[in-house]
Formats: structure tokens, C-alpha cells, sequence
């Protein structure tokens, strides 16, 4: 029997079209624009203002906080403002635009592709290394990475978890990934064992990544204690609750964080965004995106400069379909829908998805018939069906009692709703006044 | 491309599942007993049949689309098509065509449109109006024909089920014995009098297969049910073998599988947790042995199931799912 989680979850159509697609590497763009938000937390500040030369690699926002990033070019030129841009959500946010000429990187950049496999920092030194480089949750989040590796001092971390699994239909670019760099990503676990002082890491895979477990399984031989868990195929498994639970059977407590259970989750994009920080050097400026969509004339994974603009990415894939209806940012069960092409790739773009007009509505939405599939599916054991009728009576004080804040806003249980029913619309809706209620309490 | 794209949250896919789909394949489930029925009912099973789903569509038509004033009727979701199945399978099949019109309107005016239509109403609106019948008309309802006559419907001679037979065990009277019971084969492909769709065993077996195939209902509420009844009539059975009947009788006899299939499992009336739905089968199964042993009438799913109906926002309210990560309460 395959490890999963112990409740709920559902199994969309895959729809993997651009697996076993090799990594391209995208062109530099013209002009890239890099947010200053770019992480949860607080936005990273520019030290950089107009007129300033950068290169591929130079630190052109600080981290401004304790839960906040540095931000780096990701070409070389010149800083053409600083500035609102629109973004992704549609509304202005600080940015830095710069000018792209030629592709000169910082000469500390170790560019080549040899595998670095010793690592002599201490574990204090790699995590400000990772802080430096700004490296943040690659899986979507965008959390970032050195918070998690300094749990309280009250909590110790046992084990490194590390998310192979992605579980989101149409997106590929982890697979890939752990396909042409397992090496890279070994090292970056060990390298991650040692900043969290654990001898024990295990890498879980879903079971429709047959190739990238047998390989991974391989490359661990020689490195100790990391282990290759293979997983049965389940949405939403890539979440942190429930990739912890099907790994190592303990449940996070409600409202604790996920190192209560001695496991600290990272991504395998971030796992290799720690390598190449600490073996190569190399700040977090490129990421791997998958370009997908059953209109998309070439599903493709590409690796893309951080600020380049979402329609130069289109458009390697063979440019934007005739009835494209919308375009979501991540893959289909938590992407974001764009406002526009026009706005900047960030660290948290894992995919970009092209859904043609007709996949682009809901069906019309009925009234619940209480069929009960959406408690079924819930992993956290909650009750779709009533939180989202008590939002829409703005019992918001119920909602609460009803363990509302444990949503992870998975959709799971939209998907599968008979009646369509915006369910996790309401759930959202409920989790933000609940928030803010809780907020004021604690204020007081 | 048009220059607008779609802005909205996620999910962005659906799985495709619809309140159709669901209810038609409910629909599919009930094809084996209707065709069971039309072997040893005849043309009595079908005139009945298509005349309570006829009526059953028609009063919904007629209240949405006149009274309510809808854009859309509610006609095509198929739930008057199974309720007006599930009424006609709950009658005897000499029924008169009036009084048909009347449960129909009973079970779809007033026990699901008044409260609102699909998704609303407190009781399931075909027991609701099987119900409202057999108190209305206690004599038409509780005579059925005699297996076998396929082209007679008014004036089909008429003899007693199992359970009245049952029952008079239970209540002494003269001649009856359990010598006097149809056979388990009988009982199981439906050789017996009674309503049109209880009397096959197989038959409903074989929908309820489907629909945990299709996973359109889960294995709670019926195996509880039957579960219970199989213990509680056991046990009774096991204390005094000459005047209760065994239970696999029980099981098979009367509307207890056609209403821990088809009735108790609908899912507007009954709770959203396994849990619930464990105690909802076990209450079900309780209250309908105890009907048929000790109360007035030999049938008691129905009542059973309407009983339980009321208690479903009761149970929603205090037995909740297992939470993800749930802190164990201190004591």
C-alpha cells in the first residue's frame, strides 16, 4: 500500500501534457520588471533607484523584516525606474523596471554545470546564505526559506520533508526538475539537513512520476539518510498538513505550525534554489515554469529570468491560442487568474495556464442538494456546505466555531459539487472576516 | 482572441460531477426492480408507475414555472422523475389513478415545493406522500394483488403480504403460521404480493451495487440499516421463534430494502457526516423493527425514515466530522 494522507482529497484528470518536455531556457527579455513583493510577509525594500547599473545576480532589494526576502536582477542594465506597476492581482505595487543590456552576470556566480558536492559552511552560514540570496518557497507560497529553518527556540526539527509530489493537474516543471537534476537536488538536501541539524530527509513522490522515483531512488545512494517515499496519487497531497501526514503519520495540530511535528517542508524547486545558492553561488533570479494548456500549441517547462513578462513565456510556447479565455498563474486548482499578459513572472510563478473560453466558466450554480460529497472530500474535515451557507448569512462568529481558519483553500471541495456551488468563494470570504475578527480580539 | 479574459478564483477545473448525472443514474438503479415489477405486476406496475411520475413532473412544471415563476423549470434535474418512481413503487399496483394524482401532488406540492423546491425539504417527498396516502386511504392501500396477474389492474384479485401475514402472527390471529411465508427464492426475485418496487430483493441488490459503484450514495446508511434490522429482529427472533420471524425474513419483506436503498439514502433528508449517516441507518433500522413488531401497522420503514427525516438537522448539528489535526479536548 502507497503512503497518503489519512482524509478527504480527490483525483482530477492529470493532464500532465508537458511531461518528460526538456528544461528550455528562455531568452533574456527585453525589459524585466522585479516586484518588491515577491514573498509572504513584508515587501522587500530597493536600494537601488534610476540610473543604476546592475548585473545578473545584484541584490537590488533588501529584506525588510523577519518574515520578508532580499530580491535580486535578474539581468544586467540599467534601473529605468522604481516605481507601481501593476501586477499579477491587477492592482499597483512597488517595482524596480530595468533596462536590459547585454547578460553580464556578478563574477561570483559559479556558471558552470559541475556539481559541487562539498559543503563546509557551518549550519548558521548556510542559512544566512539562503537569507542573502533571497530564497523563498518555490511550491507557491512563497515563504521564506530561512524563517523556516530557525524554528522557535522552544521546537526542534527531527526531519526535512521535501515536496516532489506536485499534485496540481497540468503542471510538470518539479518533475523535470528532479528528472534532470536529482544530483543538484541530493546536495541541496543535504545542505538543508545540515542548516536544520537533522540527519534524516525524505523526498515524497507521487506514483504517477514513475521515472523521477526510480532516478531519485538511484541518486540517493550516495548521500545518508535521505529516503524516496512514493505516494499514491492524491490532490491536495502537495499541501504541507497533509504531505507531513502521509509521510511521517503525525497530524499538525490546529492553528500550530507544521514544525510542531519535528518536519520542516521545502519544495524540490527550492531545495535546488538552496544548491545553487550555497554550491554555486547563484541568487534566486530564474525559475523553472511550465507553460501548459490543452490550446497551447507547445506545452512546454521553461526556465525563465524572475520580471520577465508573462506574454514572452506565451509566446516560447507557441503563442496564445485564438479562444483564449483566461490564463491563471500556478496550476488550476490554486493559480490565480491574470488580469492581463502583460505583467512580470515572479518567484512564486509555477506555471502558467491557458484555459480556452469554454473552459473558462463555471457551470450555473443550484441551490445544495446536500449530497455530502464536499464533507467527503474535505481533507481537513470540514464542512463545505454549511461554512459556505453561513458566509452567505454572515454568521461570521459561527463560522469560526466551525474551524473555518483550518481551511487550506485547496477547492477540492468545488470540484466536485454537483450543484456547482461557489463553496470555497464563501469559505475565502468567511476566512477573511473571520481573520479580521480574531485579529481585533487580539488587539485588545 | 477576444481582448477579455475570465477573472475568477480558484478552483479552475470541475470534476464534472451535476445534480443530473446523480439523479439520473438513481434512476438507472431502479431499472432492475421496475422491471421485476412489470414481470409479476404487469400492466397494473405500469399504469401506476407512469402515472405518478407523470403527475410528479407535471405538479413540479406547474409550480415552478406558473406559481414560483421561474426562468427555468426544475423539471430536467430529474428529482420529480425519481420521486415519482419512488411513489408508485410504494403503492399497490391496483392503485386508482386518482388517488395517484393525489399522493403526487401531496409529495411534490406540499412536501418539496412548499419548502422550496430541491435541496429543501425536510422529509422525503415520495414517502411523504406514500404516507399522507395510506392515511388517507387505508383501504386501497393495504390490499395488494396477487403475483401474476399481468393484464388485470382495477380488479385484480387481492391477498395478503408478508409482513400482514407477520403481523397476525404476532397478534395471534386464527390459521396464520409462518408455514404460510413465500420462500426465500420467492422473497428474493419478488414472487410475493406487495408494493410494485419492494417486492424483488435481487433486484434492488442490484441498484444499490450501482450506486456505490457510481459512488453516488456511500455504504453508510444502507448497511446500517439493514445491519441493525438483521441484529434487533435476530435477537428477537433468537428469544421467541414462534411468534417473530426470523431475520432474513425480515430483511426481505416489505419496503426495507427498497427504503434503506433507495428512500433513507436521499440525500436532502438525510445527514452529511458518515457518522451521522451511521446513526441515522442504526435509528432507522431500530424504529422500523419496533414498528412492524409492536405497533399498528405491519409495515414500519416508512414511518421509520420520516421519524429519522426530522432528526437530520439535529444530527447535522451535533455530530461533525472528524477535524484534520484536531487538539484532543483536556479534561
Amino acid at each position: 500500500m502507497l503512503k497518503t494522507f489519512s482524509r478527504g482529497g480527490i483525483h482530477p484528470k492529470e493532464n500532465k501534457l508537458s511531461a518528460h518536455q526538456s528544461i528550455k531556457t528562455l531568452d533574456v527579455p527585453k525589459q524585466a520588471t522585479i516586484m518588491l513583493s515577491q514573498h509572504i510577509g513584508v515587501p522587500a525594500k530597493a536600494i537601488v533607484k534610476k540610473g543604476d547599473e546592475v548585473k545578473v545576480g545584484t541584490k537590488i532589494a533588501e529584506s525588510a523584516g523577519f518574515i520578508s526576502a532580499a530580491i535580486h536582477s535578474s539581468v544586467s542594465g540599467k534601473v529605468f525606474r522604481v516605481d507601481k506597476v501593476v501586477d499579477a492581482s491587477g492592482y499597483p505595487k512597488d517595482a524596480i523596471v530595468i533596462n536590459v543590456d547585454g547578460d553580464e552576470w556578478e563574477e561570483t556566480i559559479d556558471r558552470s554545470d559541475e556539481l559541487v558536492k562539498e559543503c563546509t559552511l557551518s549550519s548558521d552560514e548556510i542559512i544566512q546564505k539562503i537569507a542573502d540570496s533571497g530564497i523563498v518557497g518555490l511550491g507557491g507560497a512563497c515563504f521564506p526559506t530561512q524563517v523556516k529553518l530557525t524554528p522557535p527556540p522552544s521546537m526542534k526539527a527531527e526531519c526535512i520533508i521535501v515536496n516532489g509530489v506536485e499534485c496540481e493537474p497540468y503542471l510538470t516543471a518539479d518533475h523535470q526538475l528532479m528528472l534532470e537534476h536529482a544530483e543538484e537536488i541530493m546536495v541541496g538536501v543535504s545542505i538543508l539537513m545540515k542548516a536544520a541539524k537533522v540527519n534524516k530527509a525524505f523526498i515524497g513522490i507521487e506514483n504517477n512520476k514513475p521515472d523521477a522515483i526510480e532516478l531519485m531512488t538511484k541518486a540517493t545512494a550516495s548521500y545518508a539518510g535521505i529516503e524516496i517515499i512514493p505516494l499514491k496519487v492524491r490532490y491536495p497531497q502537495g499541501g504541507e498538513k497533509q504531505l507531513i501526514e502521509a509521510i511521517i503519520k503525525k497530524q499538525v495540530e490546529s492553528g500550530k505550525l507544521p514544525i510542531t511535528t519535528g518536519s520542516i517542508v521545502q519544495n524540490v524547486a527550492t531545495v535546488y534554489a538552496v544548491y545553487e545558492a550555497v554550491q554555486k553561488n547563484k541568487p534566486l533570479f530564474e525559475r523553472l515554469v511550465t507553460v501548459t494548456g490543452k490550446s497551447v500549441k507547445s506545452p512546454s517547462n521553461l526556465l525563465v529570468r524572475i520580471g520577465t513578462p508573462i506574454e514572452q513565456l506565451i509566446d516560447a510556447a507557441g503563442g496564445l491560442p485564438e479562444d483564449t479565455g483566461k490564463i491563471v498563474s500556478g496550476g488550476p486548482m490554486m493559480g490565480k487568474a491574470l488580469t492581463s499578459m502583460n505583467v512580470p513572472t515572479v518567484k512564486g510563478t509555477s506555471g502558467v495556464l491557458i484555459f480556452t473560453q469554454k473552459e473558462s466558466t463555471r457551470g450555473p450554480s443550484q441551490d445544495c442538494i446536500r449530497c455530502s460529497k464536499c464533507v467527503s472530500v474535505c481533507p481537513m474535515g470540514l464542512e463545505p456546505y454549511l461554512l459556505a451557507a453561513l458566509a452567505e448569512h454572515k454568521e461570521f462568529e459561527r463560522m469560526e466555531k466551525e474551524c473555518i481558519m483550518d481551511c487550506i483553500e485547496c477547492g477540492s471541495c468545488q470540484y466536485t459539487c454537483p450543484a456547482y456551488r461557489p463553496l470555497l468563494d464563501y469559505c475565502r470570504l468567511g476566512k477573511a472576516q473571520v481573520g479580521g475578527i480574531i485579529r481585533g480580539r487580539q488587539a485588545k | 482572441m477576444s481582448n477579455k479574459l475570465t477573472v475568477s478564483l480558484s478552483p479552475h477545473i470541475h470534476g464534472g460531477d451535476s445534480v443530473q448525472k446523480n439523479m439520473y443514474g438513481v434512476l438507472i438503479a431502479l431499472i432492475p426492480a421496475f422491471i421485476v415489477s412489470l414481470v409479476f405486476f404487469g400492466l397494473g406496475a405500469l399504469i401506476v408507475t407512469v402515472t405518478s411520475v407523470a403527475a410528479c413532473v407535471f405538479f413540479e412544471w406547474v409550480i415552478t414555472t406558473l406559481f414560483l415563476k421561474k426562468e427555468r423549470s426544475t423539471i430536467a434535474d430529474g428529482s420529480a422523475i425519481i420521486t415519482g418512481v419512488l411513489l408508485a413503487f410504494n403503492l399497490p399496483s391496483n392503485l386508482p389513478i386518482w388517488i395517484i394524482v393525489l399522493g403526487a401532488l401531496f409529495a411534490i406540492g406540499v412536501a418539496k415545493m412548499s419548502f422550496g423546491g430541491l435541496g429543501n425539504n425536510p422529509f422525503n417527498p415520495a414517502l411523504a406522500g406514500r404516507v399522507f396516502l395510506l392515511l388517507s386511504f387505508p383501504v386501497q392501500m393495504t390490499t395488494w394483488p396477487v403475483v401474476g396477474q399481468l393484464t388485470t389492474y382495477a380488479d385484480a384479485t387481492t391477498g395478503a403480504t408478508p409482513l400482514a401475514l407477520m403481523k397476525g402472527i404476532i397478534n395471534g390471529a386464527p390459521g396464520a403460521s409462518f408455514d404460510q411465508l413465500p420462500d426465500s427464492i420467492s422473497l428474493l426475485i419478488g414472487n410475493n404480493a406487495g408494493c410494485i418496487g419492494e417486492v424483488s430483493a435481487i433486484a434492488l441488490i442490484l441498484g444499490l451495487v450501482y450506486m456505490l459503484w457510481r459512488k453516488i450514495i456511500t455504504w453508510h446508511i444502507p448497511i446500517s440499516i439493514l445491519g441493525t434490522v438483521f441484529i434487533v429482529a435476530g435477537v428477537m427472533h433468537w428469544a421467541n421463534p414462534s411468534i417473530y420471524a426470523s431475520p432474513v425474513v425480515h430483511l426481505l419483506t416489505g419496503g426495507l430494502l427498497l427504503g434503506a436503498i433507495f428512500m433513507a439514502t436521499d440525500y436532502v433528508t438525510s445527514p452529511m457526516t458518515s457518522k451521522g449517516m451511521i446513526i441515522y441507518g442504526v435509528a432507522i433500522g431500530f424504529l422500523t423493527i419496533m414498528i412492524r413488531q409492536f405497533g399498528a401497522y405491519p409495515e414500519g420503514m416508512s414511518f421509520a425514515i420520516l421519524i429519522m427525516n426530522a432528526f437530520t438537522p439535529l444530527i447535522n448539528a451535533y455530530i461533525k466530522p472528524k477535524r484534520f489535526g484536531e487538539v484532543a479536548k483536556k479534561k
